[in-house]
């Protein structure tokens, strides 16, 4: 292949992951290290590098977005941002320590982990539990429009939330994923901050995050030039429409298909990681 | 706005809604939605004058080699950037574009010190100084 069809190539793809990511709300990167890597054969270390920078494009483009709506809680995004970049810079001296094949097997658990999320109902978050005393310490409670108005939220149990953020980052940091599949676990779960919520401020996250190990992969020379633009280029252009039109689609079928993709490219990765062909 | 936010502020004294003041908030929107759009615009030019030169060459990528000094440091992409070289403008534009959150969470210590929250300031500039650490202690100011 040229570089001309490997780019028009990967930019097409690096568009549909983005559109899909965004719609289903898992992100781009979690499908695009998988399809580099199984069907364009390119290292999986330089696919970590491309997908990282993509994270960052999709993260802050669709941010303008949110915070007008009023949202995110940029206190809880800025006090789990600490274990999430901790954790961040953890995954990336990792990375370029372990062999690419166990990147491979725990990148394809990973996938699995996302496909039983994304299946998973969501337990709607009960409405009025009491105030958390740490919670209220750290000005975490908050509001957001719903239909009747603003709707206040207590967070609840910080510490637990707190240690899942450090694995979601590292995760992250090793992986060049946005890992906002485990963000939204640890808000929307753990912490019991509405759905809304939680999505929106993992969403300020995830760039935060990866522009905590994406210094680190430029200059251990994961990003390349060449692959790096049709991804970012891509990606950032499907999830610009993909949060445009996200209110009329209809979402629920799309999860499916998207978990089902996600499922496959988990058992590639998986196979692909045992039997060392990564 | 402010008026119909005031009766839920005195009523729960002890919980501040997050960001106050909203202009805060949405100028830092701004921010980034701005900085994704330049850094864009500046790997769109590098892709132009990439493609046009290498075009038909091979893409290879299954081995990884790493990349070059000059695409790794802050100071070798300025050179490659200087000398005309696409490559170096598209990672001049992804070097901008990992600066866009770095500088989105610059910006929150001064929004939380205008709100006068001294434990969220205290909170920012430690992820302000992982984000810098990682950023210029990885080898990429050299």
């Amino acid at each position: 292949m040229t570089i001309l069809e490997f780019t028009v190539v990967v930019a097409i793809v690096s568009f549909v992951a983005g559109l899909l990511g965004s719609l289903t709300g898992l992100g781009g990167g979690v499908v695009l290290v998988p399809l580099l890597t199984i069907f364009f054969h390119v290292d999986i270390r330089y696919a970590i590098g491309a997908s990282l920078v993509s994270v960052i494009a999709t993260s802050s483009g669709a941010a303008a977005a949110y915070v007008k709506e009023g949202f995110s809680n940029i206190r809880i995004g800025m006090f789990l941002e600490i274990a999430t970049t901790f954790g961040a810079l953890l995954g990336a001296f990792l990375a370029t320590r372990i062999p690419t094949s166990a990147l491979a097997i725990i990148f394809g658990a990973v996938l699995l982990y996302s496909a039983y999320v994304s299946r998973k109902a969501r337990t709607q978050a009960e409405r009025s539990l009491p105030p958390d005393p740490l919670a209220t310490r750290l000005r975490l409670n908050g509001s957001f429009p719903d239909l009747e108005g603003r709707r206040t939220y207590n967070v609840q149990r910080v510490p637990a939330g707190f240690s899942l953020m450090f694995g979601a980052g590292a995760l992250s940091g090793l992986l060049g994923i946005g890992s906002g599949a485990v963000k939204v676990l640890a808000m929307d779960q753990a912490m019991r901050i509405p759905f809304k919520v939680s999505t929106t401020t993992s969403n300020f996250m995830i760039g935060v995050t990866a522009a905590a190990s994406a210094g680190v992969y430029l200059s251990r020379g994961y990003v390349d030039p060449g692959l790096s633009m049709p991804v970012m280029l891509g990606v950032l252009a499907g999830s610009l429409l993909g949060s445009r039109i996200l209110v009329k689609a209809e979402t629920k079928s799309l999860r499916l298909v998207f978990s089902v993709v996600i499922l496959v490219l988990g058992l590639q990765m998986l196979y692909n990681g045992f039997w060392g062909k990564i | 706005m402010p008026a119909a936010q005031a009766p839920v502020r005195q009523s729960q004294p002890f919980k501040p809604q997050p960001w106050r003041d909203r202009r805060i908030e949405v100028i830092l929107g701004n921010l980034l939605r701005t900085g994704v759009l330049v850094s864009a615009a500046v790997v769109l030019v590098g892709a132009c004058i990439y493609l046009y030169r290498h075009a038909h060459d091979p893409a290879d990528y299954r081995v990884f080699r790493g990349e070059p000094s000059e695409y790794r440091t802050i100071s070798g992409v300025i050179q490659s950037v200087i000398s005309g070289r696409g490559q170096g403008i598209i990672q001049l534009g992804l070097l901008l574009l990992i600066a866009t959150p770095i500088a989105r969470v610059a910006f929150s210590v001064v929004g939380f010190a205008i709100e006068r929250d001294r434990l969220y300031v205290a909170f920012t500039m430690l992820v302000l100084a992982i984000l810098l650490y990682s950023f210029l202690g990885s080898g990429i100011g050299v």
